[in-house]
Order: structure tokens, then C-alpha cells, then sequence
């Protein structure tokens, strides 16, 4: 992923509407984003691009992750 | 160097709730505005209010706005001016309605009217009894809020700049807002908006401190911008607490945690809260909670290596009564504290969540400020509405909903204010020939300086002195303490160091930018609380105690004013609360007791 993309994914992570997102968010680009392929990546870039509350009742399990492209990165998420 | 300008009557910086209430009022008049805002619109803070707005609709049952507006005065502890907050409490079922027909969607009752539910404060007949008057789009009303109004704008041409943060407000050399400088995060580009009327809607800043509910985002741009351009703030020693946030996280527990029967515990286990209120015990009102929670890890007896929090107990519940009563709340645990609350208690402080204080108004959204003798003298060109801006309708506590109500009454009001002056058919004054110069300087010596201060350094020692030293709970020697300690730290917050020295998406650079905005705040903030020698609402002393003579600490005769920190030298002043209401009559004094 180029610099300037990346970066403007992560300002889209740690500038969430929700703190909870912020923090879990931020964790995973430490933590975890590295280890993904490129294709996870843009799967992650998608994904951040949601709605707050759905994606908050994703990663913390209150909705089941439904969409199967989206599933195997929130359980990521959530591990991390 | 030349800087790019954009011409625009009106430039709103926010798009959270008052931001985009005030910018439908601008566009629908037909007068070109922008909106500009560090984040897509509807990832605003605002998206994270769950409570409701409140307004006398009485569609459940029988409600006067002269009730709503005696439980806001009260709430306030009086530090609220009761000629704002008569216009709030008037205005809020013509703009609740009005969302309505926007699009919001409201729960409804059987017969289709809007749905309305308790909340605490809410009273009928000056007191007596709880009255259901918070209206509200299941547990997201914000969020729905902000939906509905973002279509609004979209359909009425307002012009959104998304991912761009205002750095400075130009004034001209007769104190004139003319407009504010901003970057484009995308391309580091700084551009000037050229405007006749600037809206302040930036939210408020609660990331001074090391817990706070608040989402990242609010670093208190709007009220660093107006410090910097030597507007004074109001009443910034007033900031609500909740007891229960996450140790570290701030993430939010509920109170029915301690509901269902948690316990709070200190270092040794014990069960301190028999000690601070024997019958009602973990039970108490917030503020007590709070102060017994501050008072153990003061005197040592908090738990983890800094010993800076205390423990929030359920391990003795059955796990089922967990998983089915407080839903989420072991997934909170598991991720912002790495503790599963089945097995093992939960690390818990005193967390900030909203800030009274801010920007001086006018309630109608004209920005005020100490000329020639008159305290409340407008800014020409400037208005400022929602958390940013202060009143004063919160006072010294604000009321649970009547925050979504402040940015919807005031955004309107702001944008009226501005549409009013603007058809007064003033062309844009002239720009000063230095309006971007500030801006131009502060980003270059960000960019440019070695063997500075590291911004998450500097931000992180920001956050924990506000938080030991200007807490929930107060004390005179941590206070003196906390200013000596708050002004060192600016010297560090003045010479920031980054190391990225790219010019797009440098996130780097924005932290730093927003770390200037930051201690601006978290300085007001403690100068003004160091200087109130009394109790007052969410100011708490410890040596100022509840007496026969003083009830709750509070001392009309010599506290009954508003705060003004003067950012230029400062130096600190005091104005009258207006206790003057537009019609009724004044909502006396009394000790404020639930």
C-alpha cells in the first residue's frame, strides 16, 4: 500500500465518531494491519469506510459479521 | 508565498450537529457556505449521543417548557443565564418538529405522535415529579440526527469540505472575523476562506484529560483557534464527569453495572463506598461516587502500578445474570481492559464527558467578548454554537439531552443570526495582508524544528496532570500545583517536534496542529478552576465543603459570575450571569438538591 494511502486510512481510523472505534482501530493498524495481504488490506479499507454503529456491533460481537468477504478480518480485529 | 483564497458569505467549521443546523439556515437562505470538517459529516462526535433531546412536547403526558427550563437553571446550580435558556427551552419543540419533517426518524407512540421517555432531571411543576420529555431515535439518536441533517444541506447546495482542518481565525485590525485559515489534509495545502460570516460548531475537548468518553476527534479546535485570535473563554473550569470509564480506555460503563450490584474496591478489597455512604453505598448519586472514587487513589489506595484507579467488582454475580442484564459489558472488559469481569474486576476512574465551558455567546449565537466596558460585546463576522460555545445554557451541569437540544436551538439560532447580518448586505472587508501568516509559521515550525517536545509525550503528560490535578474532585494545593505543572507543559506544546515532514495525509502533522488547540484548553481549564474558590455544580472542592452557611459549597455572594480566562495574558476576569429571563420571572435562588 502506498504511503499517502495509508495514511489517509489510518486518519480514518483514529478519527472515528465512537472512542471505542479509535482505540480498537488504532490497536489493529498497529498490531495486526502489517501481517494482512494486499487484497485483506483494501478488504480492511472497505471496511473502515462504514457506518459506526454497525461496524462497532461487528467487532464487538453484538451483530453477527453477516457478509462473508468482511467476516474472517473482523474476527481479526477482534483478536487483536 | 502566494496562498490560495476561497470566497464564501458564510464558513461553518464542524459538521457535527450544530455545524450542519446552522448551515442549513445559511444555504436555505440562498447564501453560498461551506462546511469544513476534519471527517466524513456523519462520523462527527455527535453520532456517539445516545440519551435523546429534550423538549416539552408533552405527547406522553402533560409538560411546560417553564418546567424544562427550571430543571436546566437548576441543573446549572444557577450558573446558567436565564434569558438563554428561556430561548432554548422555547425553541426546542419548534426545532424538534422541524427535524421531523427532515427526515429524523423519531420513535413514535401508537396513536403516531414522537415517542418520549424519563430521564434523570426531567421534572413537571418545578420539581415535583419526573415527566417524560426526552425524544428519541431508539439508542442512536445522534446518529439519526446527523443523517437527516446532512441530506438537508446536500439538497440545499451547501458546499462540504471534507478532511480538512481550520487552523486560524483572521481577524482584521478592528477585531473583525474576515475568516480562517485551513489545511487540506490530502495535499498539506493551506488555503484561506475568505468569508462574511464564520461559524464555530468544533465540539468540545474533552481529550485534555487522561479519561474521557470522548471519541479522539475532540481536541477543542474552535476554542484553540479563538485563544489564539485573544477571545477569551467561559466557565472552562466546568466539565462533567462520569464515574465509571474504563482505567485507561475511558470507554463508558454503565451505572447499571453498579445497578445490578457491583462493587467498587481500593488496593486492600475493601468496599469503600461503606465508608462514604453507608445506606445507599455503591449506589449513591455520581458526584458522591466520583469524589469517595478520587479521595482513595488521592490517599494512596488505588490499585495497578501508578495506583490510579480503583476496581469495579461483579466476579460474585452469576455469570448469566452478566451476559443477560448488562449485555456488551464483558466485551468491554475483554478489550479495553484485557479483563474478563466474569472472572476478575474491572479497572474504573473517574471519566470526563462533557464540557460546559467555551466560547462566549450570545443566545443568538453572536460570539461576545469584554470591549470598552461592556462584557458582552459582539465579535463582528464571528458566531459559535453547540459544545464549543458557551451561552451559558449548562452553566456549572448541564441537564441529561439537553445537549442534543443546545445544537439544534443554537446551530438555528447562530445560522439566523448570520443570515440576519449578511441580508444587512455587507461585502466581505478586506483581508489583512498577514492572514495566513500565523497559520504559514505555526505549520512550518512544526514541520521544520529539531530537539522538540514529542507530540504524544507532551499530550499524554497534558492528560494525566489535568486528570490528577483538575479532576472530578478537587483540591486547593493539587490546583496551585496543577497550574505551575500545566504551564510548563505548554512550553513543551509550543515547540513540537514531528518527524514525518511529508506534505500529504502527514496525520503526524495534524496531531501536532491539534495538540496546540489542546493545551490551550487544558490551561483555561486549570487557571479557571484554580481561581473559583468555591463549589459550584461539576466544580468540586474539597476546601470548599458543604456547610449550614455555604449548602454544597456554593457561595452566591462572591461566586455567582461567570468565568472569563484571557488567553493573552492569562489574567482572569468574571462577568454577571444574567438571571434575567425574556418573559417569565427570574427562577430564584436555592440550594440545588435531587
Amino acid at each position: 500500500m502506498e504511503r499517502a494511502d495509508y495514511e489517509r486510512l489510518r486518519w480514518r481510523c483514529i478519527r472515528r465518531a465512537l472512542l471505542e472505534l479509535d482505540i480498537t482501530l488504532t490497536r489493529f493498524l498497529d498490531t495486526g494491519f502489517d501481517r494482512l495481504s494486499e487484497e485483506e488490506k483494501q478488504v480492511f479499507v472497505e471496511l473502515a469506510n462504514m457506518e459506526d454503529h454497525e461496524l462497532w456491533y461487528w467487532l464487538s460481537g453484538q451483530t453477527e459479521c453477516d457478509d462473508p468477504r468482511f467476516a474472517p478480518i473482523v474476527a481479526a480485529i477482534r483478536k487483536s | 508565498m502566494s496562498i490560495p483564497v476561497l470566497k464564501f458569505d458564510a464558513v461553518i467549521v464542524g459538521a457535527g450537529g450544530a455545524g450542519l443546523r446552522s448551515a442549513i439556515q445559511l444555504s436555505e437562505a440562498g447564501l453560498k457556505t461551506a462546511v469544513l470538517s476534519k471527517v466524513f459529516p456523519t462520523r462527527s462526535h455527535t453520532v456517539a449521543a445516545q440519551g435523546g433531546v429534550a423538549a416539552s412536547l408533552g405527547n406522553s403526558e402533560e409538560d411546560h417548557w417553564h418546567w424544562h427550563m427550571y430543571d436546566t437553571v437548576k441543573g446549572s446550580d444557577w450558573l446558567g443565564d436565564q434569558d438563554a435558556i428561556e430561548f432554548m427551552v422555547r425553541k426546542a419543540n419548534e426545532c424538534v418538529v422541524e427535524l421531523e419533517h427532515y427526515g429524523m426518524p423519531f420513535d413514535r407512540t401508537d396513536n403516531g405522535k414522537i415517542y418520549q421517555r424519563p430521564f434523570g432531571g426531567h421534572m413537571s411543576n418545578f420539581g415535583e415529579k419526573p415527566v417524560r420529555r426526552s425524544c428519541a431515535a431508539a439508542d442512536r439518536t445522534g446518529h439519526a440526527m446527523l443523517h437527516a441533517m446532512y441530506q438537508r444541506n446536500v439538497k440545499a447546495n451547501t458546499q462540504f469540505f471534507v478532511e480538512w482542518m481550520a487552523l486560524d481565525l483572521i481577524r482584521d485590525s478592528e477585531g473583525h472575523v474576515v475568516g480562517v485559515t485551513a489545511m487540506e489534509m490530502e495535499t498539506g495545502q493551506v488555503v484561506i476562506f475568505h468569508t462574511r460570516a464564520t461559524i464555530f460548531a468544533t465540539g468540545g475537548a474533552g481529550r485534555i484529560f487522561y479519561s474521557s468518553t470522548n471519541a479522539f476527534i475532540n481536541t477543542g479546535d474552535g476554542l484553540g483557534m479563538a485563544a489564539r485570535a485573544g477571545i477569551p473563554l467561559e466557565d472552562m473550569e466546568f466539565w462533567q464527569f462520569h464515574p465509571t470509564g474504563v482505567a485507561g480506555a475511558g470507554v463508558l460503563i454503565t451505572e447499571g453495572v453498579r445497578g445490578e450490584g457491583g462493587i467498587l474496591r481500593n488496593s486492600s478489597k475493601e468496599r469503600f463506598m461503606e465508608r462514604y455512604a453507608p445506606n445507599a453505598k455503591d449506589l449513591a448519586s455520581r458526584d458522591v461516587v466520583s469524589r469517595a472514587m478520587t479521595t482513595e487513589i488521592n490517599e494512596g489506595r488505588g490499585c495497578g502500578v501508578n495506583k490510579d484507579y480503583v476496581l469495579l467488582d461483579i466476579t460474585h454475580l452469576d455469570p448469566n445474570t452478566i451476559m443477560k442484564r448488562l449485555p456488551g459489558i464483558r466485551e468491554i472488559g475483554l478489550q479495553f481492559a484485557g479483563v474478563d469481569c466474569i472472572k476478575e474486576p474491572l479497572p474504573v476512574v473517574p471519566t470526563c464527558h462533557y464540557q460546559m465551558g467555551g466560547i462566549p455567546t450570545h443566545y443568538s449565537g453572536r460570539v461576545v467578548m469584554p470591549q470598552n466596558g461592556d462584557p458582552n460585546a459582539v465579535v463582528p463576522g464571528f458566531y459559535a454554537a453547540g459544545e464549543c460555545a458557551c451561552a451559558s445554557v449548562h452553566g456549572a451541569n448541564r441537564l441529561g439531552t439537553n445537549s442534543l437540544l443546545d445544537l439544534l436551538v443554537f446551530g438555528k439560532s447562530a445560522g439566523d443570526s448570520a443570515v440576519e447580518d449578511l441580508k444587512a448586505g455587507k461585502a466581505h472587508r478586506e483581508l489583512p495582508k498577514n492572514a495566513a501568516e500565523q497559520s504559514l509559521a505555526r505549520v512550518s515550525a512544526i514541520d521544520n524544528r529539531k530537539g522538540g517536545a514529542n507530540v504524544h509525550e507532551t499530550r499524554l503528560a497534558m492528560q494525566r496532570t489535568m486528570q490528577a490535578h483538575a479532576g472530578v474532585f478537587r483540591f486547593g494545593d493539587l490546583l496551585k500545583s496543577g497550574v505551575d505543572k500545566i504551564l510548563e507543559i505548554e512550553k513543551a506544546a509550543r515547540q513540537l517536534e514531528i518527524k514525518d515532514k511529508s506534505m500529504a495525509w502527514n496525520t503526524a502533522r495534524t496531531e501536532a496542529l491539534e495538540m496546540e488547540n489542546l493545551i490551550e484548553v487544558a490551561k483555561a481549564t486549570m487557571l479557571s478552576a484554580e481561581a473559583r474558590k468555591e463549589s459550584r455544580g461539576a466544580h468540586v472542592r474539597d476546601d470548599a465543603p458543604d456547610t449550614p452557611e455555604f449548602p454544597n459549597g456554593r457561595n452566591d455572594a462572591e461566586w455567582l459570575k461567570h468565568t472569563l480566562f484571557n488567553p493573552v495574558d492569562n489574567s482572569i476576569s468574571y462577568k454577571p450571569v444574567n438571571m434575567q429571563p425574556l418573559t417569565v420571572e427570574t427562577i430564584a435562588l436555592k440550594t440545588r438538591s435531587y
